[in-house]
């Protein structure tokens, strides 16, 4: 039984991390489907954390932070969009770029504005999110497995959430069963063939990447208004660049991510509860080797030895509508 | 990649443009200044008198400044043959492990110029294994060079952390860190060099690996420019097609680029090992494999661009201490957007002036060529 409640309890914690892996993993997919690689994904989460710190810090309103998010999100969005899609710049260059200038400014605009060493004010009740018990979840917690299961594991969570894991299935039927959709993945395979059909590759790439910036505002907001009270600076910590690693790992493909997300994050959970115990049957695992792991899963994937990953065909490429 | 725009006069498109994607980098950096409240000319003075102010300022610049020309240079070298090496962050820290074992067997024993060459064989053999992976898994597997070298910056970092904490440190210390190397692995001052001008660098550690930056500069002009291997590099560069209709091999190219360029990060592992602080630490290399992205765009990819690019990013990281340490509110981060808009406006913008300069150089040629014309009628 105290095994089952360990399982539970670290399950619970994979699900947290998991959560911000998610929404930015599903941005990516976005505008990667659609021919545009983003590496920026871990500053446009940065940008909407510290967005949504500041703003609801300063309103009081947990909504008005979410709204910031997703704005300053989709406004490094254009930019990105701006640079790589009307440009015609490096698409890899322009994500290196948004990385770094939202890295700094961050912390410059957090000083000067708010004088807590880059944090945002700690959040109040009413300015953060607050965990939503399910229905009747305090009554089943006695009945044996199912309780636990159902109170501690799927009850209990944030409004975010559930809503980055219903962004799946979402996700899954505006790629694949709208004709929007249809057109994104089009755009990012044969945007030659979209042109020609009569429909402007550039709308379409532009609308993939607002898209993008949406939901990576989603995670950013998670992470200061909902996982912590308050932004502090540099706290997305790599996150965008796993969820990149998700995004390959899992072949471009809605299922797949949320399943590669929820193996990240229970390495991560794994990792931060064995800091110094021992492993059962393996033993002492180093805790850099656990961090390490999605990253080298990663690259043994893109290698090859775990099947294919094969990225959209026209991905990071600028479309040149006549030569 | 394909290029739609006109040629420009060779002042235009290593002068001109870079300058004024400069200037407008500076420009928006500037109104970041002033949303926090502070005059924007006030820290430009800082950071120019905070650089150049004093021999001692110079001689940090300067110190910065070798760090980023053998970043830069790796980057560049990459640039030349199609790839975007990301991972020299990765790459220099790896080959700080060269290094530090260089001095950690041989500082009691042998005088700084053995160990030197002995630092330096290992910096470029320990860079240039961790950047031949990602090479290699390119040419013969086709995994993205981009996502791999990132996902190796990561593995390195943690492997990092892993040796500092458990293999390197010396037994009883608290600290991630190698014991201090006695005299055999400090590099010694260049103050010769700045007292030439007759400036004292006082406690700068500007010191020989500057010379090496340098003479690595020039190698790398002589190697694009003036061998078969860097031509067969720039064919493939600007033409993938080309090159395998040439019979060059694709594969054989990315993975010596890359290990050439794996081997220029690592390089830079000596200035701040052997020449600042005398042991190996953890994050010694504080994102300048990052920087020498900006300073490959901005410097064009050609040397002679990246050494000035190379002082210009020294000059922001010594002069913005001293902007951090005048004007509070403006930390060293300040820097790191810099850096990014350098990126972006040098970068992934560049073409962004380009047709208005092209139009404005067009405009007075053609006026010029009217004159004279006007004239012999």
């Amino acid at each position: 039984m105290d095994l089952f409640h360990t399982l539970v309890v670290l399950l619970e914690s994979t699900i947290r991390v998991s959560v911000p892996l998610i929404f930015a993993a599903l941005a990516g997919l976005f505008t990667e489907r659609a021919g545009v690689f983003d590496i920026g994904l871990e500053g446009k989460m940065l940008g909407g954390a510290f967005a949504a710190g500041a703003v609801a810090a300063v309103t009081g309103s947990v909504w008005m932070g979410l709204l910031a998010a997703i704005l300053i999100s989709v406004l490094l969005s254009l930019v990105h969009g701006y640079a790589s899609i009307t440009q015609r710049g490096s698409q890899i260059v322009s994500g290196v770029a948004i990385n770094f200038i939202v890295a700094g400014s961050t912390v410059i605009l957090g000083e000067a504005w708010f004088r807590q060493g880059g944090r945002t004010p700690a959040l109040a009740d009413g300015a953060r999110f607050s965990t939503i018990d399910l229905p009747f979840a305090d009554s089943v917690r006695d009945v044996p497995i199912l309780g636990p299961i159902y109170a501690d594991l799927l009850s209990g969570h944030f409004l975010l959430t559930y809503l980055a894991f219903a962004m799946v299935p979402i996700s899954w039927w505006v790629l694949y069963r709208t004709r929007f959709g249809l057109r994104l993945r089009a755009v990012g395979e044969n945007p030659g063939a979209v042109d020609t059909a009569g429909i402007s590759v550039i709308w379409l790439r532009y609308r993939a990447v607002i898209c993008c910036g949406i939901l990576c505002g989603f995670a950013g907001a998670y992470l200061s208004l909902a996982m912590t009270a308050g932004f502090v600076k540099g706290m997305t910590a790599g996150k965008g660049y796993i969820a990149l690693a998700a995004l390959i790992f899992a072949k471009w493909r809605p299922v797949n991510i949320m399943l590669a997300c929820l193996l990240f994050g229970f390495l991560d959970a794994l990792a931060i509860r064995l800091q110094g115990n021992p492993l059962p049957l393996i033993g002492q695992v180093p805790v850099q080797l656990m961090q390490a792991l999605p990253y080298i899963l990663t690259v043994i994937l893109l290698a090859g030895f775990i099947g294919k990953a094969i990225p959209p065909k026209a991905g990071g490429i600028p479309y040149v509508k006549e030569r | 990649m394909s290029n739609p725009y006109a040629k420009l006069p060779n002042w235009a498109e290593y002068g001109l443009i870079p300058l004024v994607n400069l200037i407008v980098a500076f420009f928006v950096a500037g109104l970041v200044v002033l949303l926090v409240g502070e005059n924007p000319l006030e820290a430009a003075y800082h950071l120019v008198n905070g650089a150049f102010g004093r021999g001692e300022y110079i001689g940090f610049t300067l110190y910065y400044a070798t760090t980023f020309i053998f970043t830069g240079l790796a980057v560049a070298v990459a640039f030349h043959a199609g790839l975007f090496n990301i991972g020299g962050e990765g790459q220099a820290y790896i080959g700080g492990i060269g290094v530090a074992l260089a001095c950690l067997y041989f500082d009691q024993t042998l005088p700084w110029f053995v160990v030197f060459p002995i630092a330096l064989v290992g910096s470029i053999a320990f860079g240039a294994a961790w950047a031949f992976l990602p090479g290699w898994l390119q040419a013969k597997r086709g995994s993205h060079i981009v996502i791999t070298t990132i996902m190796f910056n990561f593995i390195a970092s943690s492997l990092m952390v892993y040796l500092l904490t458990r293999v390197l440190k010396p037994l009883g210390s608290m600290a991630p860190q190698t014991r201090t190397f006695a005299e055999g692995g400090q590099l010694p001052k260049l103050d010769w060099l700045l007292g030439i001008f007759g400036l004292n660098i006082g406690n700068a550690p500007f010191n020989v690996s500057f010379l090496l930056a340098l003479v690595a500069a020039f190698g790398v002009w002589v190697l694009i420019w003036r061998t078969k291997l860097g031509y067969e590099m720039r064919v493939m560069g600007h033409s993938p097609g080309a090159a395998r209709y040439a019979g060059i091999s694709e594969s054989r190219i990315t993975i010596i680029a890359m290990m050439i360029s794996g081997g220029l990060a690592g390089m830079m592992a000596l200035n701040p090992i052997m020449g600042e602080q005398f042991r190996m630490q953890l994050d010694f290399v504080q994102g300048a494999g990052f920087v020498g992205i900006a300073v490959a765009l901005m410097g064009r990819s050609h040397p002679f661009g990246i050494i000035p690019a190379s002082i210009l990013f020294g000059m922001l990281y010594q002069g913005g201490a001293e902007i951090a340490f005048e004007m509070p509110t403006i930390s060293r981060d300040m820097i790191v957007i810099i850096q990014g808009l350098v990126i972006l406006f040098a970068g992934a913008l560049e073409n962004m002036f380009r047709p208005a300069i092209t139009a404005a150089l067009a405009g007075f040629a053609g006026r010029r060529a009217a004159v004279t014309q006007s004239k012999g009628a």
